[in-house]
């Protein structure tokens, strides 16, 4: 009979209560009738019985009280309306949030085992991550154990033609280890093997899915294609599955890397990139410890190429830069911040409809419900609410996430949009089952508590004077809903200067002189293929056709080529050394080395680089005269501080250069890192097949013409120079520069919003708190307007709570702002944690935000008419 | 509680339980168990509520208003503290009675296609 009673506890509680005895009566009436196999039959039936049954039951009250939510709601369509937008304010930052957080942070990558994928440096002082010669990685490959497999690849620009126009195509050579050591298959054809590695094997690449469909028409016949890259013949040997991106999303096509015995002369040749495998059952640290040996060992084997060179291994999931992390972290604190200032709210607004509501409850009470019948449709009714907030939620993240997608840095090998996946949907799911609950069955809970029927006596709290009042009545509950206040302006505070410290940093970065003017220049690439150009001549000839057409374009002032635009590309850097200086790679805790381009005369003219002394390079600096070498003020008053630097001489990737001219800084690296001084070399002095990577590409246009405008004439100058000439990269120099702080636009932009939100709902909180507070002191207020309380007074009554209110949560709140600033240092530019410019505005907007709170609340009270508020009574 | 103005058509079909427990119920009130037992009579045992769908019909049938609980009880020696006895109502009766017509219908219809035994 016992087991019997356990069993009803799976209906619900009035269920059980109203009909518990009798069941268990019936029960055992049946039991004295069974006999013998009979008994083991009965239970059986019993128990699947009071399973079928207690669902059924539980269904009944559901839809029962869901009929009711519906009612209750449909009467109170402010109240509904308000709950679910907060909940879906809450929901919907923090599912997107997420979404972004998960996609680049925490998801595993797109590969075989990717928690054993490690990338390897070489690391130099002053630069943790410089990509190994080919030898050094020959070297590490041979003499590892740790690794199970190690591949390496570089990025290699190509130009395709004869499908269309002509293309210029992100291509990456990868060694044929690499992608089985990623797991990848080919979706048509086959991976590279080893017999495609071997110098002087016939040429064949692998196509990516995006470039398969828009180039070749996602024909399956491509496998076995021939194609001309730089003029060089390639076989189409297979197409990659569309999820597949390495090593970034902008890789288009890959070829073998191929290393000749040439490749492997010279350490100092830093290009590849390299992924390794570890073994299973090795860890990182290990592998760290073994490089670190086979590092050494390489040091002492070559002490001139390879001093002061150690080695680097990260997880490739860690691959990421501090800075991009950082972002995410400080835009999911945000989002965390508004879910609790929504769910502050939440608990507020239903704690307030639960006072109000005191009288139903009690009616329903007394009509014969129980306790648990009570909560049970408040807990309905509150989850109804966090469903429909979250599904409005989820659909606002689903709108917002590619508006985030800004910040997926591009260097993971993963797509470019987050998309808002089941794992992202259990996310929201579990987020608004939690505000749901958490501030729905707390709430109900305390509301059921005092459904008794003082509820019915109609002015139980009015009788005594506001202190009585307040203890009779909702005193804890007051403080209560004042404490969750409080706690949304403190949260409201953290965010509005969060957000205020990191506008300040962009606006700093913005303001950042880029030390040349870009505005009004307008950029392109024209990438020579090789060996086509491989002769110096060769591309000066084109250069000289081109730049010369160009410039007597109406409206462009000034035209020139460049190895590479600063900020697209930002190493480039080589050691430099000076005769009677000592040579060291860390000089004064600096690296001794420059960032080095070739450029045609004009391109400091064209990008408003101001030239400080001496001259530009000149079309009369050719290979049989003397290296000029034109040099930035950074690197005279690093080498030659208060001395004349014009005709100094040094020595610079492999040649004595001598200084012809000193021109402004500018920021290679972008506007938030130190840059190398630079070092600009004449573009003819420039040896046959010396250094055709840096064989000038980019073609920067100063102009009073519109890009619309200029673009097509530019073009058209292009074909005409060399018909198989693609043009890759149109972009004006405003654009790049605005790149730079793309990522942190977007997430300022975001946590603006975020803060605005919060500002929002404190803002709501505290009206809502006194409003309520007004209404349930009307009495007292007419009393004390009839005895001739001024309305000032009153007000001052009313505006007082307010503020204090806000204190309250001010204070801690500049306390928690300083610490989350602390925390995101690294992302401030430079703006100090404390900026009290920022701590004021945001103390400000919270003055503001009380008061604007407080207005309406107190003009009620004001308003309050002492005969009718008295004669409610 | 019983939805306003009900209309007996809206409640209909009947499931088999309501209208055996309201069949139980038309001649004399009953306590749970006796509604069990006398539509296992009726049916010659082919039907045994179990208590859990008796109870859960009896709550339904209360919210809708078919049935009452009635607080008379019989002479205490045949009483049983625990029991509740349960009478149909007015309302009870008239969706009995729409039920059955429903039934009926149905019926002569079968029988006008051959699936009934009966007359034409």
């Amino acid at each position: 009979m016992r087991a019997y009673r356990a069993l009803l506890h799976l209906y619900p509680a009035s269920f059980r209560a109203e009909y518990g005895e009798e069941m268990c009566a019936i029960f055992a009436r049946q039991r004295r009738d069974a006999a013998g196999p009979a008994v083991a039959t009965l239970w059986a039936a019993t128990f699947f019985e009071v399973l079928r049954n207690a669902a059924a039951v539980h269904w009944d009250i559901l839809q029962q009280d869901l009929r009711y939510t519906a009612r209750s709601l449909g009467r109170t369509p402010g109240f509904a309306l308000t709950a679910i937008v907060v909940t879906a304010l809450g929901v919907g930052a923090n599912t997107a949030a997420f979404s972004v957080t998960d996609f680049v942070l925490i998801r595993p990558l797109p590969f075989a085992e990717p928690e054993r994928l490690v990338k390897l440096w070489e690391r130099l002082p002053g630069y943790p991550k410089m990509e190994p010669s080919p030898a050094n990685y020959r070297d590490w490959k041979r003499m590892s154990t740790a690794f199970e497999a190690m591949g390496a690849f570089y990025g290699l620009p190509v130009n395709l033609v004869g499908h269309g126009d002509p293309e210029r195509l992100e291509r990456t050579a990868v060694t044929a280890d690499l992608f089985p050591m990623l797991g990848a298959h080919a979706l048509l054809g086959r991976l590279f093997a080893p017999a495609d590695d071997r110098a002087g094997a016939a040429g064949t690449l692998l196509l990516s899915y995006p470039l398969w469909q828009a180039v070749f028409g996602g024909d399956a016949g491509v496998v076995g294609q021939r194609v001309t890259l730089d003029n060089e013949p390639y076989t189409v040997i297979g197409v990659m599955p569309p999820d597949f991106h390495f090593p970034s999303r902008e890789a288009e096509i890959w070829t073998p890397a191929r290393f000749q015995e040439l490749d492997f002369q010279d350490r100092d040749n830093n290009y590849l990139e390299v992924v390794a495998k570890l073994r299973r059952g090795v860890s990182l640290d290990r592998a760290r410890a073994e490089m670190g040996v086979i590092a050494g060992q390489l040091e002492r084997q070559y002490p001139k190429e390879n001093r002061l060179t150690g080695s680097n291994v990260i997880r490739l999931r860690d691959e990421l830069s501090q800075q991009s992390r950082l972002l995410l972290v400080a835009l999911s604190g945000a989002a965390l911040c508004v879910l609790l200032i929504a769910c502050a709210n939440l608990a507020n607004l239903l704690l307030a409809r639960a006072l109000a509501r005191q009288k139903e409850l009690a009616v329903r009470a007394a009509m014969g419900a129980g306790r648990e019948r009570l909560v049970r449709q408040l807990v309905t009714e509150n989850l109804v609410l966090a469903v429909l907030g979250g599904l409005l939620g989820v659909l606002a993240a689903v709108a917002a996430v590619p508006l985030l997608a800004r910040l997926v840095p591009s260097s993971l090998p993963i797509a470019q949009a987050p998309s808002v996946d089941f794992r992202v949907l259990i996310f929201a799911a579990l987020l608004t089952g939690l505000t749901g609950v958490g501030f729905g069955v707390f709430p109900a809970l305390r509301a059921s508590g005092s459904a008794d029927l003082s509820g019915l006596r109609e002015g139980a709290r009015a009788g005594g004077g506001l202190r009585e009042g307040a203890r009779a009545g909702g005193g804890r509950k007051e403080r209560l809903r004042s404490a969750l206040v409080i706690a949304e302006v403190m949260a409201s505070v953290v965010l509005l200067v969060s957000a205020g410290l990191l506008i300040r940093a962009l606006w700093r970065i913005e303001a950042t002189d880029p030390g040349f003017h870009a505005d009004g220049v307008l950029t392109l690439r024209t990438a020579l293929p090789m060996p086509k150009y491989a002769v110096t001549a060769r591309r000066a000839e084109f250069y000289t056709r081109v730049l010369s057409e160009v410039r007597a374009l109406p409206g462009v002032s000034a035209a020139a080529y460049i190895s590479f635009l600063p900020m697209v590309m930002q190493g480039g850097i080589w050691p430099v050394a000076i005769d009677g200086q000592p040579r060291d790679l860390t000089r004064g805790g600096e690296s001794q080395t420059a960032s080095m381009r070739f450029v045609t005369p004009g391109f400091f003219a064209a990008m408003g680089i101001p030239l400080h002394r001496g001259r530009d390079v000149s079309d009369s600096d050719t290979i049989d005269r003397p290296f000029a070498a034109v040099v930035s003020e950074s690197f005279v008053r690093r080498y030659w501080p208060d001395q004349d630097p014009l005709s100094r001489h040094f020595q610079f990737a492999f040649h004595d250069r001598m200084v012809v001219g000193v021109v402004g800084n500018i920021r290679v690296r972008g506007l938030e890192r130190n840059s190398e001084p630079q070092v600009y070399l004449a573009y003819k002095q420039d040896p046959d097949g010396g250094f055709t990577f840096y064989g000038p590409q980019d073609l920067v246009v100063r102009s009073s013409a519109s890009t619309g405008a200029l673009l097509p004439a530019l073009r058209r100058i292009i074909r005409g120079a060399d018909p198989q000439q693609p043009v890759s990269d149109v972009r004006t120099m405003a654009q790049i520069v605005e790149e730079e702080t793309a990522s942190r636009s977007a997430q300022v932009r975001v946590l603006g919003v975020f803060a605005a939100i919060a500002f929002l709902l404190a803002g709501v909180g505290i009206h809502g708190l006194l409003s309520f507070a007004v209404s349930r002191r009307a009495q007292e207020i007419a009393v004390r307007i009839a005895l001739g309380a001024r309305s000032s007074a009153i007000v001052r009554m009313v505006l007082r709570q307010g503020v204090l209110l806000a204190a309250a949560g001010v204070l801690p709140g500049v306390a928690l702002a300083y610490a989350a600033g602390r925390a995101m240092q690294a992302l401030l530019a430079g703006v100090q944690p404390g900026d009290a410019p920022t701590f004021l505005a945001a103390a400000g907007l919270c003055v503001l935000m009380t008061i604007l709170g407080c207005l309406f609340p107190a003009l009620r009270a004001v308003r309050v008419d002492p005969i009718t508020a008295i004669r409610a009574e | 509680m019983p939805d306003s103005t009900p209309q007996p058509g809206a409640l209909l079909p009947l499931p088999p339980s309501s209208f055996h427990i309201l069949l139980a119920l038309a001649d004399e009130d009953r306590h749970g168990y006796a509604i069990i037992q006398d539509v296992a009579a009726r049916t010659g045992g082919a039907l045994k509520l179990s208590a859990g769908t008796l109870y859960r019909s009896i709550q339904r049938m209360l919210e809708q208003g078919l049935i009452v609980e009635i607080l008379e009880r019989p002479a205490p020696e045949f009483d049983d503290e625990r029991r509740r006895y349960y009478r149909i109502a007015p309302f009870g009766t008239a969706v009995a009675r729409a039920e059955a017509r429903r039934l009926t219908q149905l019926v002569s219809m079968a029988r006008a296609r051959g699936l009934a035994p009966g007359r034409a």
